[in-house]
């Protein structure tokens, strides 16, 4: 596979400032600050429970935080409804995937471009389906009767199919096996060089170290580290944490 | 956005011919009925419009449950909304009659005027039942609707000097069409006298039971249709996709509650007295159940769920009874003529419909004709880890991930 160059970084894109996110009385996110930019691939790290995935859903607005805030391109957007978010260019593939069980792939992938109606619809679908051939022969099968691979596929070619400048994954190889991890991290990469910039969450730390520029360490609702993602990955806490070495 | 890139997958081998055939001749039958009625002596057409007008109901809520997954119970609410806007506006015991004809708004007491305000009225309290209970889900959206479906009847009770209480509005507004007013009294056509009788409420009900079915297939394909099935399937996904939960089930509630006006204000005119124990929970139940039987959010699942249910109910409960009650006393055997002679269908109708409901949910879950058959190969039966597992081989085979 050739990778096409990838654009430069740019600019911050998404910058989160300090924000406190709540379930109930639960401090979930305690002062959580990260940037963006242009076309990297960023990744946040940690243990399960973290907060990463409470991150991502402040980020689209599923879930709202009591202090801070988020702003995409120089606009709040922590008080935008979650469906607005989506149509300001941020789509997210949801931790579990997420995809409408009874409705076939096509049919999600429709969905997927709900909130566009021109013509470039056919074009993107054909691009999700080069970058994803497995969909295009379950086309007219039931999304619930995938395998979870191509569930995966189709969380993240549906996500594709609104058009993101920025594209939220959450823990895209959870319960794959590593061939098909690597199916879709090499995705992930190439959908990145078409210059989508990229959050990911992961739980395998070595894999998203591994395609990422920049990453974050959460632990217990904070970011106790940042730093690119060569020295994240010889960096002794993250070995010894999150590489399984020591 | 079904395209050519789909594999050419074997169609079912359905029989056109026959399929055909047997959906004309349906159409044919439901065109000429009331005139077979005649002829053969069926004497059945009275059951007819009520049944058509309770599948239409189901269409409606049909929108609600099937498309949108809101569980509703209380339906009948908006049916008894549709019925008495239509009574409130036309009849003469209605307080409007005071005020109305010498008024400027003298044409609100047409019919079918009357019939577009009742889709109104219904359709904005959808609306605004919908609103407060956006934020439920399942179970508790169903005790909510219910709540509803048991105040809207205890309301029409109480506010007597608008509703006439518990003795009901009577008579209410007629359709007409032409110089024909619907009902007993003969019509003049081209100079001719005719006695049509029920006949032109069955085409009335006939047609709008067939737009019903005509905008309900619209609806399902249209944006607002994906959007529901979307909100059915996974509602945070939806928001995902950039649709607004909230004015999405909105439209539900109030599109589903607007063909239960239609349908209610025709129903009024058809019995010519509506009271408040016509819209009580059994008939949101009844209701339900037609769109279950049949197969949630498949239209023609539901007209079938609905026509038998109703066919049993007004038309075979009745009959069947005589005929087993014939047949006892053709066998000309005194014991087994008392014997079945005690046999009585209507009586058990309700213990039969609840029976059949039970095997039919042991047997067949999805309904008798579900919203998507198993189109799929026999790959739909295959677990996760066989779907992986047959993935990995392949991807293996392919030479691995490129």
């Amino acid at each position: 596979m050739t990778l096409q160059s990838r654009p430069p970084i740019g600019p911050v894109v998404l910058e989160i400032d300090d924000i406190h996110t709540y379930y109930g009385n639960i401090h979930a996110l305690q002062g959580v600050s990260m940037n963006v930019r242009e076309h990297e691939i960023v990744t946040l790290l940690g243990s399960n429970g973290a907060g990463k995935s409470t991150t991502l859903r402040t980020i689209s607005g599923i879930l709202r935080p009591r202090t801070g805030s988020v702003t995409l391109r120089g606009k709040r957007i922590d008080n935008v409804a979650a469906h607005d978010i989506v149509r300001m260019g941020v789509c997210q593939s949801p931790e579990g995937r997420h995809v409408f069980p009874r409705l076939t792939v096509d049919e999600n992938l429709d969905m997927g471009a709900f909130i566009h109606s021109d013509a470039q619809v056919a074009d993107d679908r054909n691009r999700v389906l080069t970058l994803f051939p497995r969909l295009r022969e379950r086309l007219k099968q039931r999304a619930g009767t995938l395998s979870g691979g191509e569930q995966q596929m189709l969380a993240i070619a549906r996500a594709m199919m609104g058009r993101p400048t920025v594209l939220l994954l959450d823990e895209p190889s959870m319960g794959l096996s590593p061939l098909l991890t690597d199916v879709i991290f090499d995705a992930i990469k190439e959908i990145n060089a078409t210059g989508v910039t990229v959050v990911v969450v992961e739980q395998n730390a070595q894999l998203a170290l591994s395609i990422a520029d920049r990453g974050y360490v959460m632990q217990t609702g904070r970011i106790v580290l940042t730093d690119s993602a060569a020295a994240l990955t010889q960096n002794e806490t993250v070995r010894k944490a999150y590489l399984g070495e020591g | 956005m079904s395209q050519t890139l789909a594999p050419a997958l074997p169609t079912a081998s359905r029989q056109p011919n026959f399929g055909t055939l047997a959906r004309n001749l349906f159409i044919a039958v439901v065109l000429t009925y009331p005139f077979l009625d005649l002829a053969f002596g069926w004497q059945a057409l009275l059951a007819f419009i009520p049944m058509m007008l309770m599948i239409t109901l189901a269409m409606g809520l049909n929108i609600v449950v099937g498309y949108a997954g809101l569980l509703d119970l209380g339906y009948a609410a908006f049916y008894a909304i549709g019925a008495y806007a239509a009574a409130f506006f036309t009849s003469p015991v209605s307080p409007l009659n005071a005020i109305l004809p010498d008024s400027p708004f003298f044409w609100m007491q047409d019919f079918w005027v009357a019939m577009l305000l009742a889709v109104l009225v219904a359709g904005l309290a959808g609306a605004l039942l919908g609103a407060p209970t956006l934020r439920l889900r399942g179970d508790y959206l169903a005790l909510v609707t219910l709540g509803f479906g048991e105040i809207v009847p205890r309301l029409v009770k109480n506010l007597e000097p608008w509703t006439k209480g518990v003795k009901g509005m009577n008579p209410i507004g007629r359709p007409y069409l032409f110089d024909c007013t619907f009902g007993v009294d003969p019509c003049t056509i081209f100079g001719t006298q005719y006695k049509l009788g029920m006949i032109p409420y069955y085409y009335v009900t006939l047609a709008i039971g067939a737009l019903s079915i005509f905008l309900i297939i619209r609806l399902r394909n249209s944006r607002l249709g994906r959007a529901w099935a979307a909100i059915r399937d996974d509602e945070i996904a939806a928001q995902g996709m950039g649709v607004n939960p909230v004015t999405t089930k909105l439209w539900a509630f109030a599109l589903g509650a607007s063909f239960s006006g239609a349908t209610g204000a025709i129903f009024g005119a058809y019995l010519q007295t509506i009271s408040p124990d016509q819209f009580e929970y059994s008939t949101s139940v009844i209701v339900l159940c037609m769109v279950i039987l049949g197969g949630t959010g498949n239209v023609w699942g539901v007209m079938f769920g609905g026509l038998l249910i109703q066919s049993f109910d007004r038309i075979f409960a009745e009959r069947l009874t005589g005929w087993v009650h014939k047949f006892g006393a053709a066998t000309g055997v005194p014991a087994v003529a008392t014997l079945l002679s005690n046999f009585d269908l209507l009586r058990s109708r309700l213990f039969i419909f609840g029976l059949c409901l039970v095997l039919l949910m042991a047997l067949r879950p999805q309904g008798l004709l579900p919203a998507r058959k198993r189109r799929e190969s026999a790959l739909i039966d295959e677990t996760e880890e066989e779907a992986n597992a047959r993935h990995d081989a392949a991807v293996a085979q392919a030479g691995g991930p490129q």
